[in-house]
């Protein structure tokens, strides 16, 4: 066999790579045949709306994958991704503030909460932001820049467990604070929002959005199967070995500051990414996506799929979000009870989440 | 009646001039001292002065008098005219009004008259304002008096005059004398000074250094207050937490929603005393802190034996799991009391306060709180270092199997000391009700802020949390002084990360070798 047939079955079985072609074939395939050829109130179309929403649930599944690399592979929890996603989402905002051109509600070249604040020119972070290629290194540079360091200095004083938790739950608070002033140049209380166009297609359209739902599922698919690499290689294994021993791994002579560093850095890289998607396609972003709260719940779809699964962060994620947009509209009051309920009840019952439980059921029924 | 001592001319000026005319009146009324103008002004103000030919009435709705004569008219003439008061008349009223209650009987008027004139004076009053300090024989009234006599005279034509007044000046310590004194020394467009003598106004520049000094002295010592206040309150969310956390080890995200619990627990004594003991409703406070604490403490026990005991030693996962109690707690007290913020008023003895200097009040409410903050953390560390429970509660913490051996029953201590730490919180929610809204996301507020206070003093020491409190109080109060609230709140927030990377173990840290957790 060569190398990359090699690769290509470590990584997933048969009947996993049967899964993930089924997968592309959904999202390359049907889902844009159903929403865009078969005309409306054909009982197969797919709406528009269902194609975004599934586009959102994806940028949520992919933050969720992120979280269980360094969650569910090197032990780290962080109460904190909601910055990095949120992060991502205003490289994201930024370019597409800019792409809206006079034709805000003040007929005027800069954004229009700038217009409002009577700025008269754009601020210095706001350099070149109506170029695309500027915009995605921001998207990925951004949220790695501060990532690493960040995770620099909490590493290399070997801050750990529920310390690091705690301190990167602060990290987001504080700059939820600092994109909620107005005088940041984020939009303030606001954000970013009424989008236009992204590299000059309708952000509105259903073709650019089957198009967004597209890239999102390919970066969803992408990121699978890079952690599904990484974790996999000799990098993998030590990765867990630093999960579960890391003063015995640290003797055998590994640096593990090197380790959690990269994992820590790709984690919030892979965050950026899905919030740039989210934002053409939920059309707004603002302050509240750094909330504390917003980053725990992260941790919730990892621990209801199963850590340390990668597929499992991925259902975990589809799972939690589509009863939120059921119970939202159906009984909204309810939501938080059963949000609550549910991190109770996992962390309580179903340590390794569905797919522990699944795999559980397999296990009992072969013997 | 007196109302016949008024000047003729004077109240035709007032019912008939211009509003120039009417200004010039009312300042003679003043000048005069005519105590028994104030109902006539107060009519005009209140749009209840007509004329009716050469007559001038106050129309009530109770019937009408003739402002000369105070005789009551009936019937009422059929064709009348309102006299019309502006803005600047109205303005002048209030003034003028305020400087003839100088004269009352009555010590609260004359003090609050004091007050209006500090801002207000104008110099138709100084005759009024001398014959008030002749008869005044309170000695704080006398000082307020003396003061806005010097503020009419620095505008005075004589220079003798103006140079005692600007000298009488210097012993004051408000805001608005610094900004007086400052207005003498600007230069005008012109390039003259507002004040023309170079010896007054060398003078002034004297009078207003030793303003400043004690101004700034009066911040200083706000700021102070203010910084040790917000420690307080910081102290009394984290302390709670100092022990469920730093003693237990066990991350509790719904300690938020315990101090929530308190709050409302305050909220329903309240109502209860409102209902059914009016009489006593200054006294539902002491009511209402056990009944915090027994509410708080009570969930929280409930929480641990549910559900807290089957993660002991997976702390990740009893951090989730408690975020979920703390939404659930979140919900039920929306359903129970909905989502708007409830009332919980301060009771009488707790409102006004202590008035330091011009610039500096110290409010009741929070004088009362660093008050209960220090009582709270004595009871607290009494309770850890005197009684059997608190032995109890260190010997599990040190060393649970050792603990175990001799015959502590671990389990029920672990409930115990929750219950405590809960309990805690619940006071703390009683005390934040006094002085900040109370809403099911109270406890939203303060959770982040309490494990930074928990952490940045050392975990597993009370004496570490206290000077962690009111150390990051007395920062945080600091820094709004320079670069406003949020700014300040980051800095605060990104120091104790960075300081965390270089003292892990916190300001204070438990002596001996660090076992890895």
């Amino acid at each position: 066999m060569g190398p990359i047939a090699q690769t290509v079955t470590r990584l997933y079985g048969t009947r996993g790579w049967v899964g993930i072609g089924a997968a592309a074939l959904l999202l390359f395939v049907l889902v844009p045949v159903l929403n865009l050829v078969v005309p409306e109130g054909h009982p197969l179309h797919v709406s528009t709306f269902l194609v975004t929403l599934s586009g959102k649930i994806m940028c949520y599944a992919i933050v969720a994958l992120a979280m269980d690399l360094i969650w569910g592979f090197a032990g780290i929890l962080s109460l904190g991704h909601g910055l990095f996603f949120a992060l991502g989402g205003y490289a994201m905002g930024m370019y597409l503030m800019r792409q809206i051109g006079r034709q805000g509600q003040y007929q005027s070249e800069l954004p229009d909460f700038m217009v409002f604040l009577d700025w008269k020119e754009l601020p210095w972070h706001w350099w070149m932001s109506d170029q695309f290629w500027w915009a995605m290194l921001l998207i990925v540079a951004v949220p790695g820049l501060l990532a690493f360091g960040f995770g620099y200095l909490a590493f290399r004083s070997r801050i750990k467990g529920v310390y690091f938790s705690i301190i990167t739950q602060a990290l987001t608070f504080a700059a939820m604070l600092l994109f909620f002033r107005n005088e940041t140049g984020f939009g303030g209380n606001n954000g970013f929002t009424d989008f236009k166009r992204i590299l000059g297609f309708d952000v509105t359209a259903p073709q650019t959005r089957v198009v967004l739902f597209a890239v999102t599922g390919a970066t969803l698919l992408g990121a699978l199967l890079l952690g599904r690499w990484l974790i996999a290689s000799k990098f993998g294994r030590v990765l867990a070995a630093i999960r579960d021993a890391e003063t015995r791994i640290m003797f055998c002579g590994y640096n593990t500051l090197h380790y959690k560093l990269f994992i820590w850095t790709l984690s919030a890289i892979l965050c950026g990414i899905a919030g740039a998607l989210y934002v053409p396609q939920v059309g707004i972003i603002n302050p509240s996506e750094m909330s504390p709260a917003n980053s725990i719940e992260i941790a919730i779809w990892v621990a209801v799929g199963g850590r340390g699964t990668l597929v499992g962060a991925i259902a975990g994620a589809g799972i939690v979000n589509a009863a939120k947009s059921v119970f939202t509209v159906v009984f909204p009051e309810y939501w938080l009870y059963f949000l609550g309920l549910l991190f109770i009840l996992v962390t309580l019952f179903l340590p390794n989440g569905v797919v522990g439980l699944l795999k559980m059921r397999k296990r009992g029924g072969a013997a | 009646m007196a109302a016949a001592a008024l000047d003729p001319a004077l109240v035709a000026k007032l019912a008939f001039g211009d509003n120039d005319e009417k200004v010039a009146a009312i300042r003679a009324f003043v000048t005069q001292g005519e105590a028994e103008a104030a109902p006539l002004l107060a009519a005009l103000a209140n749009g209840q002065l007509q004329t009716a030919g050469e007559r001038v009435l106050i129309v009530r709705d109770d019937g009408a008098i003739d402002a000369l004569s105070g005789e009551k008219v009936t019937p009422l003439p059929e064709t009348r005219d309102d006299v019309i008061a502006n803005n600047r008349v109205r303005g002048e009223i209030a003034n003028a009004v305020a400087a003839l209650r100088l004269l009352a009987p009555q010590r609260a008027l004359r003090v609050q008259a004091v007050k209006e004139l500090e801002t207000g004076a104008n110099a138709a009053m100084l005759p009024l304002v001398k014959r008030a300090l002749e008869k005044e024989t309170d000695a704080q009234i006398r000082s307020a008096l003396e003061m806005i006599a010097a503020t009419i005279q620095v505008k005075s034509g004589d220079k003798a005059a103006r140079l005692e007044a600007i000298r009488a000046l210097a012993v004051a310590d408000s805001p608005g004398t610094r900004s007086l004194l400052g207005s003498l020394l600007l230069k005008q467009k012109d390039g003259s000074f507002a004040e023309p003598d170079e010896e007054v106004r060398r003078v002034a520049e004297q009078s207003l250094k030793s303003v400043q000094g004690r101004l700034a002295w009066g911040e200083r010592a706000g700021l102070l207050f203010a910084g040790v206040s917000l420690g307080s309150i910081l102290l009394l969310a984290a302390l709670g937490l100092a022990i469920t956390y730093g003693l237990m080890g066990v991350i509790n995200m719904a300690h938020g929603e315990l101090i929530m619990i308190g709050a409302y627990a305050t909220y329903v004594v309240q109502n209860l005393f409102r209902a059914y003991a009016p009489g006593a409703f200054d006294a539902y406070l002491l009511a209402a802190i056990p009944a915090a604490f027994i509410a708080s403490g009570l969930v929280g026990m409930a929480l641990e034996r549910s559900v807290i005991r089957y993660l002991y030693g997976r702390p990740l996962e009893t951090l989730l799991a408690t975020w979920g109690i703390s939404l659930m707690l979140i919900q039920a007290v929306r359903t129970l009391f909905g989502a708007q913020n409830v009332q919980v008023e301060n009771p009488s003895w707790m409102s006004g306060g202590i008035e330091l200097m011009a610039n500096v009040v110290l409010p009741w409410n929070r004088i009362m709180i660093v008050g209960f903050a220090a009582l709270v953390v004595v009871a607290v560390g009494l309770l850890l270092t005197r009684t059997r429970l608190g032995l109890f509660v260190r010997g599990v913490t040190q060393n649970r199997a050792m603990a175990s051996c001799v015959g502590v029953p671990t389990a029920r201590v672990d409930t115990w000391a929750f219950g405590l730490g809960s309990g805690v919180a619940g006071l703390a929610g009683c005390a934040l009700s006094q002085v900040g809204n109370v809403g099911p996301d109270l406890g939203q507020a303060y959770i982040v802020d309490s494990f930074m206070v928990v952490v940045f003093g050392g975990v597993g020491q009370l004496a570490g949390t206290v000077v962690a409190a009111l150390g990051l109080g007395f920062i945080n109060k600091l820094l709004e002084s320079w670069s406003g609230a949020v700014i300040a709140k980051i800095a605060v927030l990104v120091f104790i990360v960075l300081f965390i990377q270089k003292r892990p173990q916190g300001l204070f840290a438990l002596k001996g070798r660090a076992v890895e957790a």
